[in-house]
């Protein structure tokens, strides 16, 4: 359905994506996984006709985008990043505008617009203003725009940014639910939401593809084993560390420094092992006092480092709330902007 | 089709922000100031050319209608870049550019379809002006030629400036930006004769030939002269061009 072969997309002063190549079946939601500035919407812009690429190619349904944008154009429902909205109209003409620019049937107009409504659940605002709503509704709205000319691939931006829990249950609900009819290609950089949309994963970094993959392989890698940072108060360290060691499911302790009496250690447990009581109750019993234990921290960088090298490397099972604070991290800083 | 879907959404935009009522309110008032001290001198010289014995009642043509649509016009070229600033600035700062850019329609449509709701905001403007007009042919009997000639000349104008601040509002994002560029250029483009006036080599020609004022003084005067009807045309082509081109590379520099 989508075939992007060898495309580069470069700006004044640098590459946004470098040389990527991917393809996706008809039906298959693909997650498009990737840190901010990674080229997930340069690429994504480039599929929708709305740029076009510095070399290589991208076709939809079999039309180029370059040459036969309008097939393209057709076939394709956009949500970007920021909802392409107009504020000062209401819900309804805002659906009959696109509409009527999608070139739909002016006689299926109606039909299709209640039916978007009533999926993207939208009904009760209808005749709002589109300025007047909240976040999440102008997000549905979005989608609602998106989906209206019914289009064989959906291509939504961060369909889940910047909306609240309960919000982004309701949008990941109804992604799911469009799956069947559609091809679907959603960008994120939320982990746990490819988990339970998508079926295959395509990671981007700095422009490049790192990795594609299905969800059960990936979800299987990154929750492989589990990296703890130990801090004891001893005189010791060897003593520390040999007996750590020796704790059941502990493959490696690796000693980092000592800063008043206090050690610090990392230890990484063998694949699918739960090591942390073990460890507690070790330093404990040796009469050392534990002063502290907790997962290792990983960036998202360091998660893409972990997966485009060996497959070996620990990732603690910490990763998810990493993974969390770091988007509500990213969040807090595109609010105060 | 197309085209007019955009154009009407663009009107409706108009009258649903506060842009039009302020742009019709203050043509209306400056207008209304105009015509009617305009009016009041007329009345006063006619009655003492009266009392002085002239029979020939004066020419309300040469004595209202010129002078007001020369006054008129420069009221235009203050409300033309208010009219056209948000246009596409709009769109760039919202980010709903990409809905457009990336619906099936050509960029062309989208050029042409808000210039036509700019150039029909003006056509409203130029109607309640008409409405001053209508009181002169109530009271007096103007010849209606010259006027309809003007009027062409105004529409003309407008819609040659409105179609060159379409252009400067694909430049940028911001609106004030826009605005002010779009009254620099139109302002230049009005005083350009200016050029013509001072010197008369070939190159001072061909400066003042490009100004707009000039080309409207003939219809000001009720001539219909080709060659400005051909100018003002080439203008709004080039404006629009220089849109749509201007348009494309957004999509190349986003």
């Amino acid at each position: 359905m989508i075939k992007v072969e060898g495309l580069t997309k470069r700006y004044a002063r640098n590459i946004a994506v470098d040389n990527i190549s991917f393809e996706v079946e008809k039906g298959q939601v693909v997650g498009f996984l990737g840190p901010n500035g990674a080229g997930k919407t340069t690429t994504m812009r480039v599929l929708t006709c709305f740029m076009p690429p510095t070399s290589g190619t991208a076709s939809v349904a079999g039309f180029d985008v370059q040459e036969n944008p309008m097939e393209v154009k057709r076939r394709i429902g956009y949500l970007p990043e920021t909802p392409p909205l107009y504020p000062d109209m209401e819900v309804v003409e805002y659906l009959d505008f696109v509409g009527r620019i999608k070139g739909i049937n002016t006689a299926d107009l109606p039909k299709r617009i209640s039916d978007v409504t009533e999926k993207c659940a939208i009904g009760d605002v209808q005749k709002k203003l589109i300025g007047k709503l909240s976040k999440g509704y102008r997000q549905r709205v979005g989608l609602a725009q998106a989906i209206l000319h019914n289009p064989d691939v959906l291509i939504l931006d961060e369909p889940t940014s910047g909306l609240d829990p309960h919000q982004i249950i309701e949008t990941r609900d109804l992604i799911k639910g469009l799956a069947g009819d559609h091809t679907i290609i959603l960008s994120t950089h939320i982990l746990p939401e490819v988990e339970q949309i998508c079926e295959k994963v395509i990671i981007i970094a700095k422009g490049k593809v790192v990795a594609t993959d299905s969800v059960e392989n990936l979800t299987s890698r990154l929750r492989g084993s589990e990296t703890v940072s130990v801090e004891v108060i001893a005189a010791d360290n060897s003593g520390v560390q040999s007996r750590l060691e020796q704790v059941a499911g502990v493959s490696r302790v690796i000693y980092k420094e000592s800063r008043d009496g206090r050690l610090h250690f990392t230890v990484e447990s063998l694949e699918g092992r739960h090591i942390r009581p073990g460890l507690a109750r070790a330093v404990i019993e040796a009469g050392w006092n534990l002063n502290e234990l907790h997962g290792m921290a990983l960036s998202l960088e360091e998660i893409f480092l972990e997966l485009t090298a060996s497959h070996k490397e620990p990732v603690t099972a910490a990763l998810q709330e990493v993974v969390k604070e770091d988007i509500a991290q990213a969040k807090a800083e595109d609010e105060s902007k | 089709m197309n085209t007019f879907t955009i154009c009407n959404k663009e009107l409706q935009s108009y009258f649903r922000s506060p842009i039009a009522y302020t742009v019709l309110a203050l043509w209306a008032l400056i207008g209304g100031f105009f015509f009617y001290f305009g009016l009041s001198f007329f009345v006063q010289r006619s009655m003492e050319s009266a009392m002085m014995g002239q029979s020939m009642p004066m020419d309300i043509n040469e004595w209202i209608v010129r002078p007001l649509l020369s006054n008129v016009n420069v009221v235009a070229l203050f409300l033309i870049p208010m009219i056209t600033m948000r246009l596409f600035a709009e769109e760039k700062r919202s980010g709903t550019i990409e809905l457009l850019m990336t619906s099936p329609i050509h960029d062309i449509e989208i050029v042409l379809g808000k210039w036509l709701a700019a150039v029909s905001l003006y056509f409203i403007m130029l109607l309640i002006s008409v409405l001053h007009m209508a009181i002169l042919f109530r009271y007096g009997q103007p010849d209606w030629k010259p006027l309809a000639v003007g009027y062409l000349g105004l529409l003309l104008q407008g819609a040659c400036l409105l179609a060159i601040g379409t252009f400067v509002s694909t430049c940028t994002s911001n609106q004030i930006v826009a605005g002010a560029l779009g009254f620099a250029i139109s302002l230049l483009l009005f005083v350009l004769n200016w050029v013509s006036e001072f010197g008369s080599s070939v190159t001072d020609k061909v400066i003042g030939y490009f100004s707009v004022q000039q080309h409207f003084e003939s219809f000001s005067k009720g001539v219909l002269d080709s060659k400005d009807i051909i100018f003002y045309v080439t203008m709004i082509i080039l404006g629009l061009f220089l849109t749509s081109r201007s348009l494309e590379s957004v999509r190349w520099r986003a």
